[in-house]
């Protein structure tokens, strides 16, 4: 349809986007006050004030030593973010993420506890090692799907199980355990050598890990990849509509094998920060469930690097500042696992309500466009 | 579902049969297993795969995967994906053993039904309302349930610490019933102590389902055989299954689709409620963080591993409880398992070659020569091998049987009012 007048085309195309811009905004912040009103009733409902639970939280969150802490928090929510945005991208839903990384993790920490060469190799010798466990375990749910046509949400689920019993298999002393622990209850690998320790940045609210570098660099690298290259282009086309991208010659199944492995990769190494910079080994008090932690961040920012960075560093903001609020006034810590749920939930259902209203608006504004074209039309035939 | 148990052995390698499963065939394995079992029992004089307590155990950890996945299986059936019955359970856990403590159990298996239908009502509204991806919905419910069963608990438990509560876990509620057949049981029991060959096998395995048998097992079984009828056999079932397969054809004949995924998914909340309720009213006596244990997912795999059908769904549930259990019993039962497994293979192999299938013949053969290996080099299986083994099961039973199970056409799209006009 062509407009009759090029400059209140452009005005219209220009208001348009700023409209687009705030739609795709509406939805993350509707979804982040509707679950702030929904643990508000819930605080109140139980007897507690809520105003002053959320007071606690940003004052915390706010102080350095929260911030620093959100950070480091935060890098790791960012890299499983990342791990689960590249197969959502693709439609492929990894929820094997939680496997992946523990395996991951595992490996490294075992080849760190055992090899001992200067830092740059080491480093990216672990580095390396984390991201093939990972990208080989979620290998098997990707060759599953290929040839088999088995759903990788059941097969990566399995494996998440399997993986679990792995670990326990070789964390059996004298595997990748020392066969006599320092500390006889804790079955865990040895400590990795000092060259493997990763670098970090001491500030006034407590030590920064450097790791947040390879996070940012992650996802630079994930942005280039979708953006810039073929395979990006062929991972969102296929993530569109697989019959198309089919008809155009994208090799579905080398995608699905790819992408799954990619995924597995960067799953591989959400464990790595904590590793290299904060336990040093391998055992029971490595952190549980990011992997589905990763799925809610990258699906709250909307699989896209700059969203997951924002989700990421809300969600950590919300863990490390609830830890504070037993300490402070009697509030139990788990209102934050209910906000973090309310939010995903929240946050798809406003993105579904956003879209609708979005092509409501746009379906209004052909229909007045053609119903003025029309109108038009008549009055020139009445003055004709 | 015993016999969902003994079947298991030959259950792996069932469905590459050309042949349709009939019963007489159905029939026919149990009988070749119980006899495989029981002449290995003979053989290395370890009972305890059909020991009356073995049996029992694995009823009882079947009961939350079977109930688990038919909540799948309904809401599956209508075309919703849920993989939330993790958190539905959760919701059943909470409720069941809280309201179990304040009234009584069986009003606390009725709340924590009702627990895990909000549940569903929630995973409802989300993904058949505003159109939501089935994934996405299940896997934040699964977040969001056991957060606010978290916060609940930690404020009101608090009050109840004279009645035994703890931080994170609940007052104990009272027992449910349990069914021993008083005569019948005690004779069982003698006959199983004589170790005769067969005979003694079977008296274990019936005496284990007769003797302290949860009245709420039975409910279960009820539960899967009443679905079975109300979903295959009536009017309301068919619609409902229709809205699975093809809801836009459905809605051209008048079937209100949107009514019966709310149904649906509502019932499967229900369904998967009833499963923790199940763990914290019968398995335990109280509610604790983190009890459900990524039930609600085997269960999902228990009913994929059964194509989708009740009986499928109980074969499978029966193969996950038994695994379930045998971590919990005598290591050594799981060394004879080896064997077991390793015969069964050995056989369908002679089977295979029977059928000129070479190729499946040698690769049965191999595995159960490695198996015959492990068993005879090794004295017992370590444990997390055990805990994996139902998983392990289901991969390869889904790599092998992929293009003969079939999930409901519309299985997990998105379905908006209106398409069929």
């Amino acid at each position: 349809m062509t407009s009759p007048n090029p400059a209140a085309k452009r005005s219209f195309a220009s208001r348009f986007d700023g409209e687009k811009i705030l739609l795709a905004l509406a939805a993350p912040v509707l979804a982040v006050l509707l679950s702030l009103v929904i643990c508000s009733a819930l605080l109140a409902v139980s007897g507690k004030d809520p105003f002053d639970a959320f007071d606690v939280m940003i004052r915390y969150g706010t102080a350095s030593d929260g911030q620093v802490l959100t950070l480091n928090r935060a890098t790791v929510y960012y890299v499983a973010g990342c791990a689960a945005a590249f197969g959502f991208r693709m439609n492929l839903f990894n929820i094997g993420v939680e496997g992946q990384y523990r395996l991951g993790v595992l490996f490294a920490a075992y080849v760190g506890s055992q090899v001992d060469l200067p830092s740059f190799i080491q480093i990216p010798l672990l580095l390396v090692t984390a991201m093939l466990v990972g990208g080989l375990w979620a290998s098997v749910a990707g060759l599953l799907k290929v040839y088999r046509g088995v759903s990788e949400v059941i097969s990566t689920i399995m494996l998440n199980a399997i993986a679990t019993a792995v670990v326990g298999l070789l964390l059996i002393p004298g595997r990748f355990a020392p066969a006599k622990s320092a500390n006889a209850n804790a079955i865990q690998t040895a400590p990795v050598s000092e060259s493997s320790h990763f670098f970090s940045i001491e500030t006034a609210g407590g030590t920064l890990w450097g790791f947040i570098f390879v996070a940012i660099l992650i996802g630079v690298l994930f942005q280039f990849t979708l953006t810039r290259t073929r395979f990006g282009f062929d991972l969102r086309a296929t993530g569109r509509s697989e019959t198309a991208a089919k008809a155009s010659g994208v090799n579905v199944k080398r995608m699905v094998l790819t992408s799954m492995a990619v995924s597995g990769a960067i799953a591989g190494l959400i464990g790595i920060p904590e590793l290299l910079q904060s336990s040093f080994y391998f055992g029971q008090s490595i952190q549980l469930n990011l992997g589905f932690i990763g799925i809610s961040v990258a699906l709250l920012g909307r699989n896209s690097p700059i969203g997951i960075a924002f989700s990421a560093l809300l969600f950590a903001f919300l863990d490390v500042s609830g830890t504070q609020l037993p300490l402070h006034g009697d509030y139990p810590q788990e209102i934050v696992l209910v906000m973090q749920g309310t939010i995903v939930i929240c946050v798809v259902v406003a993105y579904e309500l956003v879209r609708r209203y979005g092509l409501k608006r746009q379906q209004q504004k052909v229909g007045a466009e053609l119903a003025a074209q029309a109108a038009a039309a008549a009055n020139k035939e009445v003055a004709a | 579902m015993s016999t969902a148990t003994t079947a298991r052995p030959k259950t792996p390698g069932a469905p590459t049969k050309k042949s349709k499963i009939t019963w007489p065939i159905v029939l026919l394995l149990i009988a070749g297993a119980l006899v495989l079992v029981s002449a290995v029992g003979a053989a290395t004089g370890n009972h305890g795969l059909t020991a009356s307590g073995q049996i029992n155990a694995a009823l009882g950890a079947a009961v939350p995967i079977a109930m688990a996945g038919l909540g799948g299986l309904w809401s599956e059936r209508a075309g919703v994906v849920n993989i939330g019955l993790e958190g539905m359970m959760v919701a059943g856990t909470f409720c069941g053993a809280w309201v179990g403590f304040l009234v009584n159990p069986w009003v606390g298996l009725l709340a924590g039904m009702a627990g895990g239908a909000l549940g569903g009502l929630l995973h409802a509204l989300v993904t058949v309302t505003f159109g939501v991806d089935h994934i996405v919905s299940g896997v934040g419910i699964n977040l969001l349930i056991p957060g606010i069963c978290a916060y609940v608990n930690r404020i009101y438990y608090r009050d109840y610490v004279a009645n035994g509560a703890g931080a994170n876990q609940s007052p104990p509620a009272d027992s449910l019933p349990t069914i021993t057949i008083p005569g019948l049981s005690d004779w069982l029991n003698d006959i199983e102590g004589h170790h005769w060959f067969l005979v003694s096998d079977v008296a274990g395995i019936v005496g284990g389902v007769v003797t302290d048998l949860s009245v709420v097992i039975l409910i279960a079984a009820a539960l899967i055989v009443a679905s079975y009828f109300l979903l295959w056999r009536t009017v309301f079932g068919l619609r409902l299954r229709s809205c699975g397969e093809n809801p836009t054809a459905a809605e051209s004949l008048g079937v209100n689709v949107y009514k019966y995924k709310y149904f649906a998914v509502i019932a499967s909340g229900a369904f998967a409620g009833l499963a923790g309720a199940y763990l914290s009213l019968v398995a335990a006596h109280f509610y604790k963080d983190g009890q459900t244990q990524g039930r609600g997912f085997i269960g999902l795999a228990a009913m994929i591993f059964g194509n989708w059908m009740p009986g499928g769904l109980a074969v499978g549930s029966g193969l996950f409880g038994f695994t379930d259990s045998l971590q919990l019993r005598d290591a050594d039962n799981v060394h004879v398992l080896l064997l077991v497994i390793a015969l069964a293979m050995g056989l369908l192999a002679m089977w295979h070659g029977y059928r000129r299938k070479y190729t499946t013949a040698v690769i049965s053969l191999v595995v159960a020569g490695g198996l015959g290996l492990w068993y005879a080099l090794t004295d017992s299986v370590e444990r997390p091998l055990i805990v994996a083994t139902p998983y392990v099961i289901t991969l390869v039973v889904l790599a092998l049987a992929s293009q003969r199970l079939r999930p409901p056409k519309a299985d997990g799209q998105i379905y908006r009012k209106g398409e069929g006009k």
